[in-house]
């Protein structure tokens, strides 16, 4: 049997719109089932709101089930909250205990704007991608899917970088500001495949020039690890900048024989 | 008869030919021609990004449409379990032929033969599309591709990436439009809504949007319009569907003159997390593939309150093998879930609240041992102990059936276009593929055939004949007048400033149709649903209360509007299920059953689809019919004994 929760206070990130300066205003939530997510929690609240004619507390959330990448809430100072790998949506109020205290605020970054309440703009990590976080094989032309046999632990590999749900807690919970986890999870899913050899070196550098264009630099802190809910490995980075420092060679080298 | 609009336009041929013979005939734009045309496609999953990635390749101009904040998000994402193609990779018996086959039956023989051959045929181009985007499949240790088997066949024809495969399919199509939008081929329009279609001299001129950061509401002409925008099983409330799925696209083409086509074909899948208690805002799957390897019982005896290891193998019912020895724990969804259904209805269901049966890996545990076990579904146990806070490796899971996915959508023809000459609809929009029920690791096929092979090749067939032929720009009025319809009807959410939120009417209305209008359905049941959702909605109209402004970020005004569609929605959910007097696939009409409570269908009258016009009022749209012919198959009833 569920049980209940008892006064929690909440301390809520409200921002009008980008332009606001944004202010944190506190909220009690009276009772609340152990069983319901943190973002039923928010949902709670928020007809609470409107039943008291307020504004609802916008957030981001789409599947609530720890794939599409779409919540994005800093909880106690800590991106994606307490619970390690998991996003917000699958952290339960189990977690917590009547009576808390809970801060609740948006991802803070400067390539990331806040459009409203706890809902900011990422679309810089999409910016990435189109720079080249892609094989290149038009619609129709593709050989038979076995023909390249691929090395299980290979494809495993690339499989744990794919897996990657491009939320941003890493850029979030970096102290920089970096989206050095993401891209580099993007770049590794790709360059590991035989498939993605042929635009190897285009692609790490396009990537993490783009990448250098919105974000910060990495100082090698590792808190974005600890915080991705796919527990993607900082591996991933060093063999980012290991493809990146030969693509920069290589492509000199190709420059030098025009 | 079919109705004079419903022509589904199959191409002449046996049914292995239809489609090179449409290829053949069909009229072509040359490449340089292509970038005159501008096709809107609203949608980013697996129908919206591989249609929009593949229109561009080919030279056209494109604008692509998502609510959501990136392409990447779309509800694709979630799929977990697979996708099926006839590859015939292991030499267990698969062919295109036997995809055709299984589609058919598995949907109780309620789809277009032309159109499934069709769906059978392109599922081998898929799969290495796909492996040549780089989509990390799971292999086998030589390196070849790795599949599994899945419910409503006994073939292992589904290809998967751990638990994952829609977010690595999704990813794979994202990724190469997202290639095109580098190189400028598409316009992607992030966070906005499509909140209405224009038709101009009886054509699909184009789409209105609003912004949902601005609240700007805007028009977009172009020279044909997709929409690619999922499915409605969120109409019930609670569904394993994303929060923000909803039925407005279709709902408001449906309004400007496309037919909806089945509406009452819902699948309910049997393997979700059962409801834990009321504040629940969604239900989670628990991916099919897991009935590979886990057994579905409930105790014997009603009122057994025994934990599962206390229970005696011979006082549990492992009632899918039980009733169906053949298929066993694989039996087909619709089939599994009403097991499931009378299971806990007889007093035998498991759990705090009784709500749910179980689905037990021990077995699996100990004839694979753990780490198998761990390594094949070792990510949905993790998601259902953060849920539950119960481990499943030691306590067998417990499932209940929630709404899933929905079979019925727009009407389209073979060209997949709707009875609006220019609109499209594609993936789970449309109605076309999947009959009464749609089988496991069919949808994310069904969406990536329509985008990737099969629209790039009849929308072609539509623009060639309108090269240099002007078409409507947004400043023709036919624009201004929805734009100002658009604009007055999010207004009047506002201004009516009532008591209850939408999500509040929304959760009573999904309670109304989950319970009249969900696993099993009466004429007497159906009828009272249809006299308490007008009278909801009434109150929704009167009563409702959206707090906030029109002109910044407002998510309950967005709610709003797609609780308003899912009212209207509903209505025609009822009546067609209540027209619908036989039992088919995923509508199971009580009065319709046999001695061994198995769906009868009812082919004299039924083999049809039911097609329904918008006249102004839900409860007034018509019933058109398009008849069903069954050229190669022969109709039988569907047995998985
Ligand atoms: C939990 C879960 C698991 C599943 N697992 C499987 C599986 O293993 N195998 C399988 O084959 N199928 C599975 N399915 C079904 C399958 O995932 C879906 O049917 C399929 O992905 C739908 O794809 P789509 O492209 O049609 O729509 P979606 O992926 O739902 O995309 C809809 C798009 O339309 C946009 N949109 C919608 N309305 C509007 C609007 N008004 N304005 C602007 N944009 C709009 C959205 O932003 C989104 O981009 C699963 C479904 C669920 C719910
Ligand atoms: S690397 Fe992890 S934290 Fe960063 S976007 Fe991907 S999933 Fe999120
Ligand atoms: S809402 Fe989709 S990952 Fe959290």
């Amino acid at each position: 049997m569920s049980n209940h929760l008892q006064n929690l206070n909440l301390k809520i990130w409200r921002q009008d719109g980008p332009a606001d300066g944004g202010r944190f205003e506190s909220y009690l939530v009276g009772s609340i089932s152990d069983e319901a997510s943190f973002l039923e929690l928010l949902d709670v609240l928020n007809e609470q709101l409107i039943g008291e004619g307020e504004d609802a507390i916008a957030f981001d959330h789409d599947c609530r089930e720890g794939i599409c990448g779409t919540c994005s809430l800093m909880i106690d100072g800590q991106a994606h909250g307490p619970q390690r790998g998991t996003a917000t949506c699958q952290l339960h109020m189990r977690k917590f205990a009547s009576g808390d205290t809970i801060v609740v605020e948006p991802w803070r970054a400067t390539a990331f704007p806040i459009l409203k309440d706890l809902m900011v703009d990422r679309s810089p990590l999409d910016r990435i991608v189109e720079a080249g976080g892609f094989i290149t094989a038009a619609t129709g032309g593709a050989p038979d899917a076995n023909i390249i046999p691929i090395p299980k632990p290979v494809a495993d590999a690339a499989m744990d970088a794919a897996e990657c749900i491009g939320c941003g807690a890493c850029v979030a919970a970096c102290p920089n500001g970096a989206a050095n986890l993401f891209t580099a999870a993007k770049v590794s899913h790709l360059n590991l495949l035989p498939q993605g050899q042929a635009e190897r070196w285009s692609r790490v550098e396009a990537m993490v020039e783009t990448m250098d264009e919105h974000f910060g630099s990495c100082t090698n802190h590792g808190e974005c690890e600890a915080a991705c809910p796919k527990s993607i490995s900082l591996d991933f980075i060093a063999l980012m900048h290991k493809d990146y420092r030969r693509a920069k060679v290589k492509n000199r080298k190709l420059i030098s024989q025009i | 008869m079919t109705d004079s609009l419903l022509q589904s336009n199959t191409p002449a041929g046996s049914i292995a030919d239809k489609w090179d013979n449409y290829k053949a005939d069909m009229k072509l734009v040359n490449p340089n021609n292509k970038r005159k045309f501008k096709v809107l496609v609203v949608g980013s999953g697996l129908a919206g990004a591989s249609a929009a990635a593949s229109l561009a390749e080919l030279g056209y101009d494109v604008e692509v449409f998502t609510f959501h904040d990136s392409p990447r998000r779309a509800h694709s994402i979630a799929a977990q379990g697979g996708i099926n193609a006839a590859k015939n990779y292991r030499g267990d018996g698969d062919s295109v032929h036997r995809l055709f086959y299984d589609t058919i039956k598995g949907g109780d023989f309620r789809a277009r033969e032309g159109n499934v051959h069709r769906l059978a045929q392109v599922s081998v181009n898929i799969i290495d599309q796909m492996v040549a985007q780089g989509v990390p499949f799971a292999r086998e240790y030589g390196g070849l591709l790795d599949t599994r088997s899945f419910g409503g066949s006994q073939l292992q024809r589904t290809f998967y990436a751990r638990g994952q495969t829609g977010q690595q399919l999704l990813l794979g199509a994202y990724q190469q439009m997202a290639r095109q939008i580098g190189l400028g081929t598409v316009k992607l329009w992030n966070r906005v809504e499509l909140v209405d279609t224009v038709t101009v001299d009886g054509r699909c001129a184009g789409i209105v949007t609003r912004d949902l950061v601005t609240g700007e509401v805007r028009s977009h002409a172009g020279h044909a319009t997709v929409l690619c925008t999922g499915g409605y099983g969120n109409a019930f409330f609670l569904s394993t569907n994303a929060m923000n799925c909803n039925v407005t696209a279709a709902w408001r083409a449906h309004r400007k003159g496309a037919y909806f086509a089945n509406p009452c074909y819902t699948q309910i899948h049997p393997t979700c997390i059962p409801q834990a208690d009321d504040t629940q805002s969604k239900l989670t799957l628990m991916s099919g593939s897991l009935r590979n390897d886990g057994r579905v019982w409930v105790p014997l005896n009603a009122g057994d309150n025994r934990a599962a290891d206390e229970i005696p193998e011979a006082e549990r019912d492992y009632y899918l093998e039980r009733l169906y020895p053949s298929f066993g724990n694989l039996a087909p969804r619709d089939i599994s879930s009403r097991a499931a259904k009378r299971a806990v209805d007889s007093g035998r269901g498991v759990g705090p609240l009784k709500n749910g049966v179980y689905l037990d890996f021990s077995a699996a545990i100990s004839r694979l041992g753990k780490d198998v076990v761990k390594e094949r579904y070792g990510n949905l146990f993790d998601m259902y102990e953060r849920i539950t806070g119960e481990n499943p490796y030691d306590i067998p899971m417990r499932i209940y059936p929630a709404s899933h996915y929905t079979m019925g959508g727009l009407w389209v023809d073979y060209e997949l276009m709707t009875t609006i000459p220019g609109l499209y609809a594609a993936g789970e929009a449309n109605f076309s593929d999947h009959g009464a029920n749609r089988l496991g690791a069919s949808a994310l096929m069904q969406g990536l055939a329509d985008g990737y092979f099969v629209l790039p090749y009849t929308i072609g067939n539509y623009l060639a004949p309108m090269l240099n032929k002007p078409v409507p720009g947004t400043d023709h009025e036919a624009f201004k007048t929805a734009e100002n319809e658009a604009r007055g009807r999010f207004q009047t959410f506002l201004d009516i400033k009532g008591t209850r939120s939408p999500d509040h009417f929304h959760r009573e209305l999904g309670k109304i149709i989950w319970d009249r209008c969900g696993m099993e359905r009466t004429a007497e049941g159906l009828q009272q649903a249809l006299t308490d959702i007008p009278a909801l909605y009434d109150e929704f109209k009167t009563d409702l209360r959206v707090t906030g402004t029109g002109s910044s970020v407002n998510q309950t005004l967005e709610k709003a509007g797609r609780v308003d569609d899912f009212f209207q929605l509903g209505m025609l959910m009822c009546r067609d299920a209540l027209e619908r007097n036989e039992s088919c696939g995923g509508h199971f009409r009580a009065e319709y059953q046999d001695e061994e409570g198995e769906a009868q269908r009812d082919d004299d009258n039924f083999a049809h689809v039911a097609a329904w016009e918008f006249t102004g009022d839900p409860m007034k749209s018509n019933r058109h019919k398009e008849e069903l012919e069954f050229e190669t198959i022969h109709l039988a009833k569907r047995s998985y004994k």
